[in-house]
């Protein structure tokens, strides 16, 4: 059976991992060396990102009529946060060997994101790509993320970014958790250790998180899904060789899309070839899910599983007045509650 | 969001207006590496476009990581900490950025890890890390030493050593210099002693070492006892063990970041690199060739970043109610820095073009004559194979190796000396603020100062060009430019060819005079005058289809066109009897 019709039967690699050998010298589509998944790392970490609208240049037609937000008008970028999670997932791979799968949810143009990921050090890229999925709010966007997760046979480890710059709602990631049935610990500063599954035992992962006039530190066992906050890290930049094996790689269009969903820099160039350590390394076309490969009821996906309804945006301008500072001790406070009362804020 | 590549449009158009097409072709052995390796192009379009993108991704960490990390660095500088030397902070950090990045074996092979780019896209890697931070350049673009392993050494050790370069794991450093042996090199005391297993050992000092600290270092070493000479110099590959000992860090005026290191070498084991004898004459001068070229575009970047501080200061200072940038004469100020440093840029990557080109074709010819040697490229049947071929190739690469051998210190006098004047010049128009540790422009006027100081004083790289200058390798070059078309600029072609004929009688004179002394007196000057005309021409080249290098190539020639017809003049009315008054001169 040809790769691409494997994909559009939404078919993961690892269903067909057990597939023959192919030494591949030189240029042929659709040959893979599958072997190689076969001796996985055992730990596996799928990571959740999303590409967002460059919010820091926002312009009038931000918000399309139905109050979605028109990402046409804007740049699309990795949205931030995202990115400290895959970090954080490429740092538990350089340290203890591990599998890092993303997926992402979006019009096959959201493929960048995915490339970005293979760029870093990504090993599989996931995207989900159907009409289906469009207008989603956050709980129909966790919905078709935890079936992606479940789809993959699960895994140790869920990473994804603490909230996305076009929402900031910060739901994705606790209502996937949910979804799947993974502990969850959010807004995490710090990975402090992991403790890889071994020999039956599930592991365990400690981390510390950022709550509100302090940290906490929490262990959980595995499988768990973490949020990342941009204090975990500094994300590492694309490796050349990365960019210049995936540059081409795309998404493949469904029959049913119309042309504006086409990803204007696809590719039909699909390449495998053997690297100088024997293994393959593939220039290879994105693995695409739709709906149907993942069983998923339509009503709960897109705008018609969506409750959530954005009546308005307004762009707000905080503009900061006087301000002057208040001692952080007993008097100041003393002087300041005495000030707001006699100005009839308080009291 | 600062990115150090697509924020300027002259290095992004340099490499479009590069004639790269087929040193790519020879050095991808006619794309056939793509079916060996996965980041290989499968074409020239899909090449440049890996350049454009890996160019992007370094501008972008100058710009974004190394930039801001720079005053730091220059405010910490190296410590020497228990015989071991650390590195600023931001000196790790930014080198660990890099690695990620896999930008620590441009050059190299891919077979041995590397990206297989050419010279002139290495040298616009160099030109944006000096622009962010000249200091951290050292110690990246110490890379290098890794190609003269690759060019010189055997198979053995370049499959042991290139890897660990192009991983990033090891940093290199070239350790020539000694307390003696400065500018003259032949003076190396350093001894090398073979032992019975084939291995030898290393004993003595060496001074100045940048990145001395490094994993591994070319040490320049004498190996043929009883010998003073160049022909009793070889050179070794030692990697660090406890036979060497880091004695002191120097206390510099700039590039605080890059430790410079004086070295003892206590019987160190160390390994021969190719041929004995060979190490200063071939091995050290091809690895000072393409360092020199390195550090022209090290105070390139320096010179791009001197310029931008002060064209920013003087659109914000405001005195007599204006910005002092619309005074006309910080205006021309800022237009002579503006233009010096694009036909420093235009001259730094033709000869980056012509290094390029002679590196193919030295691979090619390799490849031709070594068949099988290459396990990694074709052996036989190559992109330009056909009768006659190899005589075609070989009558070529004479000819781009003299040109390289005149180009590169062309290039690194006029790229070195520019960026001290830019720096010079910035920190002027910041008047009193730029002497203040304030503003970037003082760090850059010290870091700029040892450009057209080390791999080579500005006067050795005179004396390096002035053969080609004189000889016919000058003129045969002007020849070619001379026959390109420029039908959009006539007359400026008219002033560049009016100076190229100056120049042509001062060195017809020169010649006829035969006087060793005159020459010598002159030979900057003639050196001078080479890079102006040259340069007249590159920019004139650009400015074919492009209105704003147009306004550049008018302003350069014209004070191109002066400064030739002054120097000419008096190099044609000097007497040589007026020389007897340079050293009583001299004296007091």
């Amino acid at each position: 059976m040809p790769f691409d019709s494997r994909l559009r039967r939404g078919l993961s690699p690892i269903t067909f991992a057990a597939g023959g050998t192919f030494l591949v010298p030189y240029r042929f589509r659709y040959l893979r060396r599958w072997e190689a998944l076969t001796d996985m790392p055992q730990l596996r970490i799928v990571v959740l990102v999303k590409q967002v609208p460059d919010t820091a240049n926002v312009t009038g037609d931000a918000m399309k009529e139905d109050g979605t937000v028109n990402r046409a008008a804007l740049p699309a970028v990795f949205n931030p946060e995202d990115l400290n999670a895959l970090e954080e997932a490429l740092r538990l791979k350089d340290r203890h060997g591990a599998r890092v799968t993303v997926v992402t949810m979006g019009p096959p143009a959201a493929v960048q994101v995915l490339r970005e990921s293979l760029y870093r050090g990504a090993d599989e890229v996931i995207l989900l790509t159907d009409k289906a999925f469009a207008g989603a709010d956050t709980l129909a966007t966790s919905y078709a993320l935890s079936l992606a997760v479940r789809k993959l046979g699960g895994c140790d480890l869920v990473l994804c970014g603490r909230q996305a710059i076009d929402g900031d709602t910060a739901q994705v990631g606790p209502q996937t958790a949910e979804k799947i049935g993974y502990p969850q610990i959010t807004c995490v500063s710090r990975i402090d250790e992991l403790v890889a599954p071994a020999d039956g035992a599930h592991g365990a992962i400690t981390a510390t998180r950022s709550i509100e006039g302090g940290f906490e530190t929490l262990t959980s066992s595995l499988p768990c899904l973490l949020t990342v906050t941009g204090e975990a890290n500094d994300p590492r930049p694309a490796s050349v060789k990365l960019v210049m094996t995936y540059k081409g790689i795309a998404a493949e269009a469904m029959p049913e899309y119309d042309d504006t969903y086409l990803d204007p820099e696809s590719d039909d160039a699909e390449v495998c070839m053997l690297g100088r350590d024997g293994k393959p390394v593939c220039r290879a076309k994105v693995v695409q899910w739709d709906h149907l490969a993942l069983e998923a009821d339509r009503e709960a996906l897109g705008l018609r599983g969506s409750p959530t309804r954005v009546k308005d945006i307004e762009s707000v301008v905080l503009a900061q007045s006087e301000a002057r500072m208040v001692e952080p001790d007993e008097a100041g406070v003393a002087m300041l509650v005495h000030e707001l009362i006699e100005e009839h804020i308080l009291g | 969001m600062s990115n150090f590549y697509s924020d300027n449009p002259d290095l992004t158009a340099t490499l479009r207006r590069l004639d790269l097409a087929r040193i790519v072709r020879l050095r991808e052995d006619d794309y056939r590496q793509a079916g060996d390796f996965a980041y290989a192009p499968k074409d020239f379009e899909d090449t440049l476009d890996s350049y454009e993108r890996t160019l992007a991704i370094v501008g972008d960490i100058a710009g974004e990581f190394v930039e801001p990390r720079a005053e730091d660095v220059d405010r910490a500088g190296s410590e020497l900490v228990d015989g071991e030397v650390e590195y600023a902070p931001g000196i790790t950090e930014s080198l660990e950025r890099l690695k990620q990045a896999d930008l620590m074996g441009i050059t190299l092979p891919r077979k041995y890890g590397g990206l297989n780019f050419p010279i002139s896209v290495s040298v616009m890697i160099v030109e944006m890390v000096s622009r962010a931070d000249p200091a951290l350049m050292n110690i990246f673009g110490l890379q290098d030493i890794s190609e003269t392993v690759n060019k010189f050494a055997d198979e053995a050790m370049k499959a042991a050593y290139l890897p660990r370069f192009a991983s990033g794991e090891v940093t290199g450093s070239m350790a020539l210099t000694e307390p003696e042996a400065g500018s003259d090199l032949q003076n190396v005391q350093l001894k090398a002693i073979e032992q019975p297993d084939g291995t030898w050992r290393l004993s003595g000092v060496k001074r100045f070492i940048t990145n001395g600290n490094g994993r591994i270092s070319l040490v320049l070493a004498r190996s043929e006892e009883g010998t003073t000479d160049a022909r009793g110099l070889s050179m070794f590959l030692y990697e660090r063990d406890e036979h060497m000992r880091i004695r002191r860090l120097e206390d510099k005026l700039g590039i605080h970041g890059s430790p410079t290191c004086e070295l003892q070498f206590d019987d160190a084991p160390a390994l021969l690199v190719g041929e004995r004898r060979r190490g200063l004459t071939t091995y050290v001068m091809s690895l000072m060739n393409g360092a020199r070229l390195a550090i022209a575009a090290q105070a390139q970047g320096i010179a791009e970043a001197a310029y931008r501080a002060a064209a920013k200061y003087a659109q914000e200072r405001v005195q007599f109610g204006a910005p002092i940038g619309e005074l006309t004469a910080v205006r021309a100020m800022l237009a002579d820095m503006k233009v010096s440093l694009e036909a420093a840029r235009a001259l730094l990557y033709e000869t980056a073009l012509i290094v390029d080109m002679k590196d193919v074709l030295e691979h090619r010819i390799a490849q031709i004559t070594t068949p099988g040697a290459d396990a990694g490229g074709p052996s036989a049947a190559g992109p330009e194979s056909g009768a006659g071929e190899l005589k075609a190739l070989r009558a070529e690469l004479k000819q781009y190796t003299r040109l390289a051998a005149l180009f590169t210190p062309l290039a690194k006098a006029c790229c070195t000396e520019m960026a001290n004047t830019v720096a010079y010049e910035s920190l002027q128009i910041h008047g009193g603020s730029g002497y203040m540790r304030d503003f970037a422009v003082e760090r850059h006027s010290r870091d700029a100062r040892i450009t057209n100081i080390y791999e080579g004083t500005t006067q050795l790289q005179v004396v390096a060009a002035i053969g080609g200058v004189l000889g016919g390798t000058l003129a045969a070059r002007l020849d070619e430019y001379d026959a390109e078309d420029f039908g959009a600029t006539p007359e400026l072609l008219a002033r560049v060819r009016d100076a190229r004929t100056r120049l042509a009688a001062a060195i017809a004179r020169v010649r006829e005079l035969d006087d060793v002394r005159y020459r010598d007196f002159h030979s900057r000057r003639l050196v001078e005058m080479a890079i102006d005309v040259s340069c007249g021409y590159l920019l004139l080249r650009a400015a074919q289809d492009d209105a704003r290098k147009l306004l550049a190539a008018r302003y350069f020639v014209d004070a191109m066109a002066a400064r030739v017809e002054g120097a000419a003049s008096r190099v044609l009315t000097g007497e040589p009897a007026m020389l007897d008054a340079l050293s009583a001169l001299g004296r007091d």
